[in-house]
């Protein structure tokens, strides 16, 4: 009930953001000017549209989920409302699961939009829409979960800016991590590749979520890759938002 | 009477700078504040006040030392549903309205959502703000955050409400509302916890007063018990007497029309001075004995330290 109230009024404040909807008209722009690209592009048209189109839903809901995120906490402490909201009945897990939720509703509310826009486009040039399409897009939104947790973790200890470039280089990471696993392969026996992989099995993969290459080029995807996906994301998610909570817990409001 | 507020020899210090040096801000305060009363928090800027109020609070934790509301640990469940808290230089979410603001707060309490509505009317009622309850509260004035900032405090009925500077910040009439509120507070049977470095208004209302100097808490007690009533000095505005007969009953200025100020210090010679006016036919205009006032008690130890 409590965390409920809290993320309401998290989600009337992100929604009130103006920075949401520059990323929203951008990204309603990449989408639409995928139709343009394909036009220069020789060969399959839809291809493009989906590709360049996914990315850019996923590129956009990661800038909104950090952008926003990362002030969320920062902006409680540094104005002040902090003070009053703690000194209430709640529980300061209460108080950051409560924020987590609302920015993670706004993002959901945000996806679906630029999901339409890109909807719309698709049905306007009546390319086939299969199940495989709308999985991709989930995964998007699981991806966002874990980014928006970490933005929320660097939130509770750091300012803005800083939180904005530890999640912008997570993201980064998390997306390159998949060239380390290639490194371990060719290394030889040794100290050097334990290293690696000790580092590997840390370091974020968020390549696990990225299903846009099979929905483009509909390639199958065996069930068990998306339920090992769907449970990679919900651990790292909580393993994050513990962290955030055993941070948040002990913090001075000076 | 009970204890709702005890406060056991708590520490507090910051690091700070560059170079990481350790800052003592609380050392080692310990107070109780019993149910019903108005207890007033006095310190210098810097003293600490704020400070120790984000200890009571939860806000911060303590080096050491503990702190227990009504009997529980400050930072349990139990204890906060009783207390309410107004800071200093109060700021809300400023996109959302006087009712919508109080009615988040309200489900972050126990009040029930039947009575949600009423509580609120009657909150924005007590606090003056009825007629901005549909406005912004960014298009509140100063005086008007520190009255929805007061019914906030008071969303879920508590029964002990610390106030970080009030009145701050308000002008005179508003001041008076607001004490009165306290006031009204006091007579419902609720505990005031008032930290302020205004003197008159802590005088004027509390029962109890604690000063804090430097993170040291150097006087507690019964407001009349600290200030003795023993008349320090008596003022006289007197007319139709030169100043040169007034000169060794005290210190004596030149006031307007003619008139003579004088300041005797020992009451005997209060006497000789209605005499003297009475012989050169001259009137007095007033006469006020001043006793020890909460300034001068407060400009004291501070001093001192």
């Amino acid at each position: 009930m409590k965390i409920r109230a809290i993320a309401l009024n998290t989600f009337k404040e992100a929604i009130r953001d103006r920075i949401l909807y520059l990323l929203l008209f951008f990204a309603a722009l990449c989408i639409i000017l995928s139709r343009i690209l394909a036009l220069l592009t020789i060969g399959d048209r839809a291809k493009i549209i989906m590709d360049v189109g996914l990315a850019s839903l996923s590129l956009f809901g990661v800038l909104m989920a950090i952008l926003i995120g990362t002030g969320l906490v920062y902006k409680e402490i540094d104005k002040r409302t902090l003070y009053t909201l703690l000194a209430k009945p709640i529980q300061r897990y209460q108080f950051l699961l409560g924020k987590y939720l609302g920015l993670l509703l706004t993002l959901f509310v945000m996806l679906v939009l630029m999901t339409l826009v890109f909807l719309v486009l698709i049905l306007l040039h009546r390319y086939p829409i299969e199940g495989a399409f709308f999985l991709a897009i989930l995964f998007v939104f699981v991806e966002l979960c874990l980014i928006t947790a970490v933005a929320l973790l660097f939130s509770c200890f750091s300012t803005p800016i800083l939180s904005t470039l530890f999640s912008l280089s997570f993201y980064l990471i998390g997306h390159l991590s998949w060239g380390l696993e290639t490194l371990i392969n060719k290394l030889p026996q040794g100290g050097i590749k334990t290293l690696a992989r000790i580092l590997y099995l840390f370091l974020p993969n968020l390549e696990n979520f990225n299903f846009k290459t099979e929905v483009v080029h509909h390639l199958s995807i065996p069930p068990k890759i998306f339920l090992y996906s769907s449970l990679y994301g919900i651990f790292y998610t909580v393993f994050i938002l513990a962290l955030a909570v055993m941070v948040f817990r002990r913090r001075d409001f000076i | 009477m009970d204890t709702v507020l005890r406060i056991e020899n708590i520490h507090k210090s910051f690091k700070a700078g560059f170079i990481p040096k350790r800052k003592k801000i609380l050392d080692g305060i310990s107070l109780e504040v019993n149910g019903g009363e108005i207890f007033g928090y006095l310190g210098p800027n810097g003293a600490g006040k704020t400070t120790t109020l984000k200890c009571v609070l939860g806000l911060i934790f303590p080096d050491k030392g503990k702190i227990q509301i009504f009997g529980h640990s400050n930072l349990s469940l139990q204890a906060k549903e009783k207390i309410g808290f107004l800071p200093e230089n109060p700021y809300f979410y400023d996109y959302l309205t006087a009712t919508e603001f109080l009615s988040f707060y309200s489900d972050l309490t126990l009040v029930k959502k039947e009575n949600k509505q009423a509580q609120i009317e009657n909150l924005l009622q007590l606090v003056g703000l009825n007629q901005a309850a549909d406005l912004q509260l960014r298009k509140f004035s100063r005086g008007m955050l520190q009255r929805i900032g007061l019914a906030q405090a008071l969303i879920n009925d508590p029964s002990l409400v610390f106030l970080d500077e009030p009145l701050g910040g308000l002008d005179p009439l508003g001041r008076k509302e607001i004490r009165d509120v306290i006031i009204r507070l006091k007579e419902e049977g609720k505990t005031v916890f008032l930290s302020s470095h205004i003197l008159q208004d802590i005088e004027m209302i509390c029962d109890r007063v604690a000063i804090l100097v430097s993170g040291k808490i150097i006087n507690q007690g019964a407001l009349q018990d600290l200030i003795s009533e023993k008349v320090k000095v008596t003022e006289i505005t007197l007319s139709g007497v030169k100043t040169e007969d007034c000169k060794d009953l005290g210190d004596c200025y030149s006031a307007q029309e003619g008139r003579i100020f004088l300041k005797v210090f020992e009451e005997e010679k209060i006497a000789t001075v209605i005499q003297l006016v009475q012989t050169k036919k001259g009137k007095i205009h007033s006469l006020i004995p001043r006793t020890e006032t909460l300034e001068d008690l407060f400009v004291g130890a501070v001093k001192q330290r």
